[in-house]
């Protein structure tokens, strides 16, 4: 008979080891659909090395595909650390970023040292908000979050649209349904001249430190954690379990409302319905690839951007669906499920007696 | 044309069991998976899975049936991946939940453009077409609202019956439930919690997938991406709606494809006063406030979410 007990703490190595192992696991499998669509394995992942490390503008295109994940990661790590499941942070993302071009094309005519910060401020306000509103609805009536945070990306995003083709359509658009630009003082400067890079990465870092700290040094960070371990002792304690999570629920919707105001004042310079590829669902890979560690998040996301940019490179010169790349992110996902099994358990093999 | 004609309309309330049919199959597919004691997140990707397999099969020539035997399949498998991470492994259900829909999602994206690199427009199959029933089909207003819908929809209603006579009338049923409410007293008992659980995570998967499949196969007659568009996560909050009844559940679906159907409708009316999306984002708003409305009135199966390892005592 096989017996599941948990282990006594898991060791560092496998801490470490096992998020590496998983990467690299999904990777590897990703040769099985490469070879059903008749690819040359060795060329394929040639090409993806050369979409990620061929050239300086390849990597810095990488790290400004890390960007907006580091954001939607640290956003799923601070929830899931309380054990609230804001799956909504695709909605979020883009409630940050309708409020970053609502301030920033030209509402406020302000130099750049007061625009950016307050387009940030804006695009937070509103992704915290975005969030505050399922953690009311489940600590005040029980509504599960899950449910209503995936219900909810749907209707921003209906919303969005309807923006998009009224109040925030672009008069000079040519009828497109996309916002007018953000005016140049609100723009997130470049990193380095000609590359796409932008000051939206040195933010993500920022708002890693910040997070990192808030979450291992601070009292919040530890009622946090306790809420998220087990709430019902947490509420023994005299931790106040429903006001932790409505804190986790802002800051993590927060974090997500940056990532749009990144994409959107970093990136894109105008708003369209396609601004996000998935980052909200990608940053949940993202974050338990991380093990829920913030400084980890950081490590991921350029891992997981690294997967898109190099599987668009390869597609582009193989012709292989980039499809490839969610296929990998969402074998990474499970691969580190597992492995997270086995850096917390130990399988054993015991003999059972007849009875 | 006013409101109450368009509620007495035969071809409103063909509409609505059209629309409902579905999500009545991924409804029941995530009640059976959740009174077992697991939540099966993986419900949007797995109607993807079957949309796009049912298709795909029956394009490659197995007949209608035979395709819904393949969405049916490749349902249960991903069921099986997800009852292996979260029954003998007990992982996360959330998390892994999500981590199905990702995969069944680009995994069915990736098959279709490697089957079909090229095309702009996808091959088109014949689908379930109406049904002619002699008399029945001829009658004024039930005719058109329930003998003419397709093969499928009395598929749905008859999964309706039969989930709920093997849930509540057979001792399979009750140990599906046991399992779900008290696992240590099902063990206690000498029932297989292992087994059992992963059987009806496969069972309900195997629903959603035609849930998914009536999209191509009835609904439409090709695969195309996004077409699941939160179907499947409507079914989540359907379930707890329905407080994990069957009948309910139907009632449930019924009455969210009555709101679609008449939304459309409406907007064909006041179109011209209040923007579309208006229209398009109130299935969700309605989801989310009937899911506010039943919180603390739900009855959630106890064992939900908790996992349960043989030999330790929870």
């Amino acid at each position: 008979m096989i017996r599941i007990e948990p282990r006594d703490a898991p060791s560092r190595l496998l801490t470490i080891g096992v998020p590496i192992m998983s990467a690299v696991i999904a990777l590897g499998l990703a040769a099985v659909p490469l070879a059903f669509a008749g690819a040359n394995i060795l060329d394929a992942y040639t090409q993806m090395y050369i979409g990620i490390f061929g050239s300086v503008f390849a990597f810095t295109e990488m790290l400004t595909r890390a960007t907006p994940l580091i954001f939607t990661g640290l956003a799923a790590t601070m929830a899931f650390r309380a054990k609230l499941w804001n799956i909504g942070a695709e909605g979020q993302l883009y409630l940050g970023a309708m409020a970053a071009v609502m301030v920033g094309t030209g509402l406020i005519d302000a130099p750049s040292i007061v625009l950016i910060p307050l387009i940030l401020i804006a695009g937070a306000v509103a992704g915290a908000a975005g969030m505050a509103g399922p953690a009311y609805l489940k600590v005040r009536f029980g509504a599960d979050e899950v449910v209503t945070t995936l219900l909810l990306n749907f209707v921003i995003l209906i919303f969005l649209q309807m923006m998009l083709e009224g109040p925030l359509k672009d008069p000079m658009g040519l009828g497109w349904p996309q916002s007018a630009p953000i005016v140049d003082a609100a723009i997130l400067p470049q990193l380095l001249p000609r590359m796409r890079l932008h000051a939206g990465l040195i933010i993500a870092l920022l708002a890693t430190l910040v997070a990192q700290i808030m979450l291992s040094q601070s009292v919040w960070g530890f009622k946090l954690r306790a809420v998220g371990e087990n709430a019902a002792a947490a509420l023994h304690a005299g931790i106040g379990v429903k006001r932790t999570l409505m804190g986790a629920a802002v800051v993590s919707g927060a974090l997500a409302g940056l990532a749009g105001v990144s994409e959107v004042a970093g990136l894109r310079g105008y708003l369209t319905a396609d601004l996000s590829p998935g980052f909200g669902f990608t940053g949940i890979v993202v974050a338990m690839l991380a093990g829920l560690s913030p400084i980890g998040v950081v490590i991921s996301a350029v891992f997981i951007a690294s997967v898109f940019v190099g599987a668009d490179t390869m597609s582009r010169a193989m012709g292989v669906s980039s499809f490839l790349a969610d296929l990998v992110v969402a074998l990474s996902l499970i691969s580190v499920l597992i492995g997270g099994f086995i850096a917390r358990y130990r399988v054993s093999r015991v003999k059972t007696e007849a009875t | 044309m006013d409101i109450l004609q368009i509620l007495i309309s035969d071809s409103f309330w063909a509409a609505a069991l059209r629309i409902a049919t579905p999500l009545i199959f991924g409804v029941l597919g995530a009640l059976i998976c959740e009174k077992s004691g697991v939540l099966n997140l993986g419900i949007e990707g797995i109607f993807v899975a079957g949309a796009m397999t049912g298709w795909m099969a029956v394009w490659l020539g197995t007949g209608l049936w035979g395709g819904l035997v393949v969405a049916a399949l490749s349902g249960a498998s991903l069921g099986l991946l997800h009852a292996i991470l979260t029954v003998p492994l007990g992982l996360s259900q959330h998390v892994s939940g999500l981590g199905i829909t990702m995969l069944a999602t680009s995994l069915s994206s990736f098959a279709y453009r490697t089957a079909l690199p090229q095309v702009s427009s996808p091959p088109r199959i014949t689908p379930f077409q109406p049904l002619d029933l002699p008399i029945l089909s001829d009658l004024p207003f039930l005719g058109p609202v329930l003998f003419q819908q397709t093969a499928m929809t009395w598929l749905a209603i008859f999964m309706v019956g039969l989930v709920w006579w093997v849930l509540e009338r057979t001792p399979l049923g009750m140990a599906i439930r046991a399992v779900g409410d008290n696992p240590d007293a099902a063990d206690a008992q000498g029932l297989s919690v292992y087994g059992l659980r992963i059987g009806a995570i496969m069972a309900g998967s195997a629903l959603m997938a035609l849930g998914g499949a009536f999209l191509t196969m009835s609904a439409f007659d090709a695969f195309f991406f996004g077409m699941v568009n939160g179907r499947g996560w409507i079914c989540i909050a359907l379930v707890i709606f329905a407080s994990w009844r069957p009948g309910k559940a139907l009632f449930g679906a019924i009455l969210f494809g009555a709101f679609d159907a008449f939304q459309v409708r409406l907007q064909t009316e006041v179109g011209a006063f209040v923007p579309s999306q208006v229209f398009l984002m109130a299935p969700y708003v309605l989801s989310i406030i009937a899911l506010v409305v039943v919180a603390r009135r739900a009855d959630y199966p106890r064992a939900l979410l908790k996992p349960w390892f043989k030999g330790q005592r929870g």
